[in-house]
């Protein structure tokens, strides 16, 4: 009965609000009525809408010191808002709106109000994004924002928000010294892949190493201090860069690979993706104007200029030659370290060390597992081989609802590996069988590959990005033809998975043994259809 | 006693009580105190009284002045009780229990040492051989007065020995008009305090004769939530838990946020803390294995390290070397059960001290309806000799008041009818007004929980507690250090040397950064828990509470109120919640939740003061709830509230919406 009653009010307040604002009403009757409705439910967007178009009129009729009473009086009223629901989105925005139009805002107020709200609930997102409007408005110094981090993970080292603004102020406060590169003896600063600007000094990253070594060794179960962990190991995003050129003289292409997939504007020449449906590829083909540089006595050399990063590559293609290429290898660029940073080794393996003496105390946590493979990898990825391939078999057996990302990971580990093994080798030949691999990646670095074998993994399907096999696709004069296996149980059995190859046209032989598509009727001759290069099929 | 928190006694010189009771309550202590709010709050006809001039019992907290008093009080023979010929007032089939109207036995071995500038600057930097002549003196002096008061003190040791080697005077002598010249600050180093500051900011002080602390999830935090009696008082957290260790004080770290932030721990040390005390939360096999062994050989066997078995036996558990495994293992569970409710310590500590706690519970006894008169005892009981029941009692103005209960305090039995542990045990107590913390730390403003552990095997441990002023029972500038243990000796042979060794008695050495003593109190009392349940010679119908026993929680107590209240109302429920006043409507048309009314308009029943004939329960209630509204609201409620759902928040994970 009570509540009825409340309701009737409340829903005829409701009405007389909405009636004022479509009569185009903005009084201070109206900012009594949505205060009252807004008291009882502040997640009513519309009356937030009406108030704040009611305070607009307000300012323009009120005089500034009027204005600032109003306002003020509704950061009153917001407060109590707030205690209605803390997590009221209506209510902060309203609140850093009030706060940017305030004539004389008082930031160390608002600071403080985040103070207390954060001390009530560390994990209030809402008061997080407005600290950090009242931070960015009034200046707060990065370093005060910091220890406040200090603070909060001190009290609760549960939470990400916390951790997350501590790695948003690292950088600005302590910022890497650019001149000092933190790789030592590679390529020179210029060839470098690593932007400095997002990286924390080493002395401060030593002191983080410790503060979240705290954090996981007193809780290992908490994710969000490994989160952070993962961050400190992590580097910035690599460069965009041209990672190699390749020109085959008989095909009259240009093949470009890019670091990161890129979205290419052509400028003069028709510049093709690798497949259709990428927009953003990192590997285009740009098919040269018939007889450019078809004959073979003569020497070209391409320049790739890329406008946009002000970059360019040169690739010479020699008289008698029939394919050129100038690339960075993924050795020479320690791609695949890359999901961590190239600290000092010592550093690195110093962590390595501390991690492994917490899994001996917990041999079965799965988020230290992690990252003992991840340090393994960033260290000596072909080294600790056997022992990242054992770590990740104890990972698929105690989190087993990851298996499938542990097995991917895994893959992904393997293809790697196995490039490095390809490159050292300086061969064209990528053969990666029996290795349980469950997914393809890094298929812009086989650019080059002339010969791949897959036999005996448990591939699902091929990935739409197979096509950037197409551009290693060249005639050497001689024999050339890509031998290419799938071998597994059921897994290709349908045309429609080997439509990725059809973008292949150089592939000669293909050996399909094993697979269920070998069973379906007139196979042969379906695949005949969909490949026609292939003038050797082995079924 | 604070007056603003003084319960509303009947004030009533020259007018009688009422004749007819359904329970006569005796002494106002813990227990008692429980008690009478239970039974006022189902309704029952409460009187209750102390024949003392403060609230509390020997669960009293004091300001300076008042402490002073109190000491002094102590010291006074006590007069001989003149038996009065009640047999007027006696009828047929009756006979008379005298009960004692003094308590000489439960404190004993006081002694008062102020190291405060009194004097002249000249006179500060005192010898040490100089002053140990005059200390003996005042010792000698001391107990003297002591050892006519009690008899029984004899057990535990004459103290007129030979230890005191610091200065000491007797306080009391220069008690309220302080006749020392006002401070003089000699050491611009260090701001001392003088005994005229102590004396003159006494009001201040709020200086407990217990300590203890409140497990947050221990019974009385249980029973002070679910009775609503939480909203007449005010909570801090303990902040930390240290240990004396090594020779020096180091913080413990039990929640998760310390193990985290210690420095001292190596992060494998913090890893093997942690895991220990997530796996000791679960029953396991191995922890079955060790059943009946001590637990420090449990915690041994667990590879933790020497620093970490320290912490988990002695701040941890709280237990002696040789405690059972099965034992350790409870109390730490118990631990960090606690932990986490309320803050980062397992403890609660009501601000204005401990003395708060039973007279929030006469306040709701009050509000209840229960009547309430200091300095007013019970002669003796009138027994039925049939039925061996107590009819009615005869007050101490001669009034024969009938009531069907009798609860009171044991220190009201004469000796021959209690039944007590033999030899009667007791607690040493020593309070120390101090000026620095035992363990400097920014903020300074901390609550500390200190264990020490026996010096010698077998000797007493030492639970020591550190209150700064943020507790309102101390001036700012000044600490409160509580230290209590099982007596084995005299309360000073029990604790000076652990006071010594943490504390400075003496002038400020260059390097010595202990905190400098400004004034200590040390004295015996006699240990709650040595009374027995049952077996004395009282009627059946008679219940006897114990006074404070040695426990760091009040567990104890809390479960012997209950008891007693099964006993009496067998049938009723143990404190159930109070209505919150601002449920209450008083006018009757509005919907109103109807249980609480009901509740509230039988309290309002039995709030009959003689002074108000008139049946104006509405009056009444508002007046109750006035009081509550104007005393509380403002400065405690607020706040209490939001310890509570602090607490609620931590359970539930919800969040708290942001103070005003």
């Amino acid at each position: 009965k009570e509540r009825e009653k409340k309701l009737q009010i409340y829903v005829a307040a409701r009405d007389a609000c909405f009636t004022k604002r479509k009569d185009g009403v903005f009084d201070d009757e109206a900012l009594q009525l949505t205060q009252q409705l807004l008291s009882s439910n502040p997640d009513f967007a519309t009356l937030w809408n009406y108030r704040r178009e009611i305070l607009l009129h307000l300012e323009t009729v009120r005089n500034q010191d009027e204005v600032q009473k109003i306002y003020e009086a509704e950061l009153s009223f917001l407060e109590s808002c707030l205690k209605v629901n803390p997590k009221s989105y209506g209510s902060w925005h309203h609140r850093g709106w009030v706060s940017a139009r305030l004539p004389r805002p008082d930031w160390a107020r608002e600071l403080s109000l985040c103070d207390r709200c954060l001390s009530l609930d560390d994990r209030n997102f809402h008061c997080w994004d407005y600290r950090r409007m009242v931070v960015k408005m009034s200046g707060v110094p990065v370093k005060q924002e910091l220890d406040f981090t200090d603070r909060l993970i001190g009290s609760n080292f549960s939470n990400y928000s916390s951790w997350h603004y501590r790695s948003t102020l690292l950088p600005l406060l302590h910022p890497q010294a650019p001149d000092t590169p933190s790789q030592c003896g590679n390529p020179p600063p210029s060839a470098s892949p690593q932007t400095h600007f997002h990286r924390v000094c080493e002395e401060q990253l030593l002191k983080e190493y410790e503060l979240v070594q705290n954090a996981f060794f007193t809780d290992p179960n908490d994710q969000s201090a490994w989160f952070y962990y993962r961050w400190l190991l992590g580097r910035a995003e690599r460069d965009e860069m041209i990672s190699c050129v390749y020109v085959s003289r008989e095909e009259e292409r240009v093949a470009v690979a890019f670091s990161r997939p890129v979205n290419a504007q052509s400028v003069g020449v028709e510049w093709q993706s690798v497949h259709p449906h990428f927009k953003n590829s990192p590997v285009w083909i740009c098919s040269l104007p018939p007889g450019t540089i078809s004959d073979v006595a003569n020497e070209h050399n391409l320049t790739v200029h890329w406008t946009e990063k002000h970059s360019h590559r040169d690739c010479a293609l020699y008289t008698g030659r029939s394919e050129s290429w100038c690339r960075d290898t993924a050795t020479d660029l320690e791609l695949f370290r890359s999901e961590l940073s190239v600290e000092k080794t010592s550093v690195l393996q110093s962590e390595l060390q501390s991690v492994r003496q917490l899994q001996e105390l917990e041999p079965l946590n799965k988020w230290c597992l992690l990252t003992i493979i991840l340090l393994m990898r960033a260290l000596d990825p072909l080294g600790y081989e056997k022992e990242t391939l054992a770590h990740f078999q104890t990972l698929k057996d105690v989190d087993s609802m990851r298996s499938a990302y542990y097995s991917d990971l895994c893959s992904k580990f393997m293809i790697e590996n196995t490039i490095l093994k390809m490159e050292y080798a300086e061969v064209r030949v990528f053969s990666i069988s029996d290795r349980k691999l469950t997914t393809l990646c890094h298929l812009d670095q086989l650019l080059l590959v002339t010969h791949i074998n897959l036999s005996s993994n448990q591939l699902q399907q091929l990935p739409p990005q197979f096509a950037m096999l197409q551009c290693l696709e060249v005639r050497i004069g001689t024999l050339f033809f890509l031998l290419f296996f799938i071998n597994l149980n059921s897994e290709i059995s349908t045309l429609a998975d080997l439509q990725p190859l059809a973008s292949c046209p150089k592939l000669k032989r293909l050996d399909l043994r094993g697979n269920p598509i070998t069973q379906t009727t007139n196979a042969e001759a379906e695949l005949a259809g969909l490949l026609p290069s292939v003038t050797d099929l082995l079924l | 006693m604070r007056s603003r928190d003084s319960v509303p006694a009947a004030n009533m010189a020259a007018e009688e009580l009422p004749s007819d009771f359904d329970i006569v309550i005796l002494g106002t202590g813990l227990a008692e105190s429980v008690v009478a709010a239970a039974c006022s709050r189902v309704g029952q006809r409460v009187l209750h009284l102390d024949r003392r001039s403060h609230y509390a019992a020997n669960w009293a907290s004091f300001t300076f002045n008042g402490l002073l008093t109190w000491i002094e009080e102590q010291k006074e023979e006590s007069k001989p009780e003149k038996i009065e010929d009640w047999s007027s007032l006696v009828e047929e089939g009756e006979e008379l229990i005298h009960l004692s109207n003094s308590d000489p036995a439960s404190i004993t071995n006081l002694q008062v040492f102020s190291y405060t500038s009194e004097e002249e600057e000249a006179d500060e930097p005192n010898t040490i051989e100089e002053e140990k002549a005059a200390g003996e003196d005042a010792v000698k002096e001391s107990s003297e007065t002591e050892s006519a008061g009690s008899k029984e003190e004899e057990d535990a040791g004459p103290a007129e020995e030979e230890e005191p080697a610091e200065t000491e005077e007797e306080e009391p002598e220069a008690d309220q008009p302080p006749t020392s010249p006002p401070s003089n600050q000699s050491e611009p180093v260090r701001k001392k305090i003088s005994h005229a500051q102590l004396v003159k900011e006494g009001r201040r002080f709020n200086i407990d004769l217990v300590s203890k602390l409140l497990f947050s999830r221990g019974s009385l935090v249980d029973l002070l939530i679910k009775s609503n009696v939480s909203r007449y008082a005010e909570f801090k957290n303990v902040t930390r838990i240290l240990t004396y260790r090594h020779g020096n004080i180091e913080q413990v770290p039990c929640s998760r946020a310390d193990v985290f932030a210690s420095r001292q721990l190596s992060v494998v040390e913090k890893r093997k803390l942690m895991r220990f005390l997530t796996s000791c939360m679960e029953e396991t096999e191995e922890q079955t294995a060790y059943s009946g062994r001590p637990y420090s050989e449990f915690l041994r066997d667990q590879q933790l390290g020497e620093s970490l078995q320290h912490f988990l036996l002695h701040s941890i558990a709280m237990v002696t070397e040789d405690t059972p495994t099965e034992e350790g293992l409870a109390s730490t569970r118990h631990f960090l059960r606690c932990l986490g409710r309320y803050g980062n310590t397992p403890f609660l500590f009501p601000v204005y001290g401990l003395g708060e706690i039973p007279q929030c519970f006469c306040r709701m006894s009050a509000v209840f309806g229960g009547i309430y008169c200091l300095r007013h005892s019970v002669h003796c009981l009138i027994v039925d000799k049939d039925t061996n029941r107590c009819k009615a009692v005869i007050d101490s103005r001669g009034q024969r008041i009938s009531c069907s209960h009798v609860v009171l305090e044991d220190s009201y039995l004469d000796a021959d009818r209690k039944r007590t542990a033999t030899p009667p045990r007791y607690l040493s107590r020593a309070v120390l007004i101090t000026d620095a913390s035992v363990l400097p730390s920014d903020p300074d403003q901390q609550i500390s929980m200190v264990t020490v552990p026996p010096t010698t095997t077998g000797g007493p441990s030492v639970k020591m507690v550190e209150l700064s002023s943020s507790t309102m029972t101390c001036i700012p500038g000044t600490y409160l250090v509580h230290l209590t243990c099982q007596s084995v000796g005299s309360a000073h042979e029990d604790l000076l040397p652990v006071v010594t060794r943490i504390f400075r008695t003496t002038e400020p050495q260059e390097e010595d950064r202990r905190p400098s003593v400004l004034w200590c109190l040390y004295f015996n009392m006699a240990d709650g828990s040595a009374l027995e349940v049952e077996g004395h010679r009282v009627p059946s119908n008679v219940y006897v509470c114990s006074g404070p026993d040695g426990a760091l929680g009040h567990e104890h107590t809390i479960r012997q109120a209950e008891s007693i209240f099964q006993k009496i109302l067998p049938e009723e429920e143990f404190c159930p919640p109070a209505p919150n006043p601002e449920d209450i409507i008083y006018d009757g048309d509005n919907a109103s939740p109807g249980e609480d009314r009901a509740a509230v308009e039988n309290g309002g029943n039995q709030e009959e003061n003689q002074e108000k004939e008139g049946n104006q329960e509405e009056n009444q209630e508002k007046e109750g709830n006035q009081e509550e509204n104007q005393e509380e609201n403002q400065e405690k409620e607020g706040n209490q509230e939001n310890q509570e759902k602090k607490g609620d928040q931590e359970e539930n994970g919800v969040n708290q919406e942001p103070e005003e």
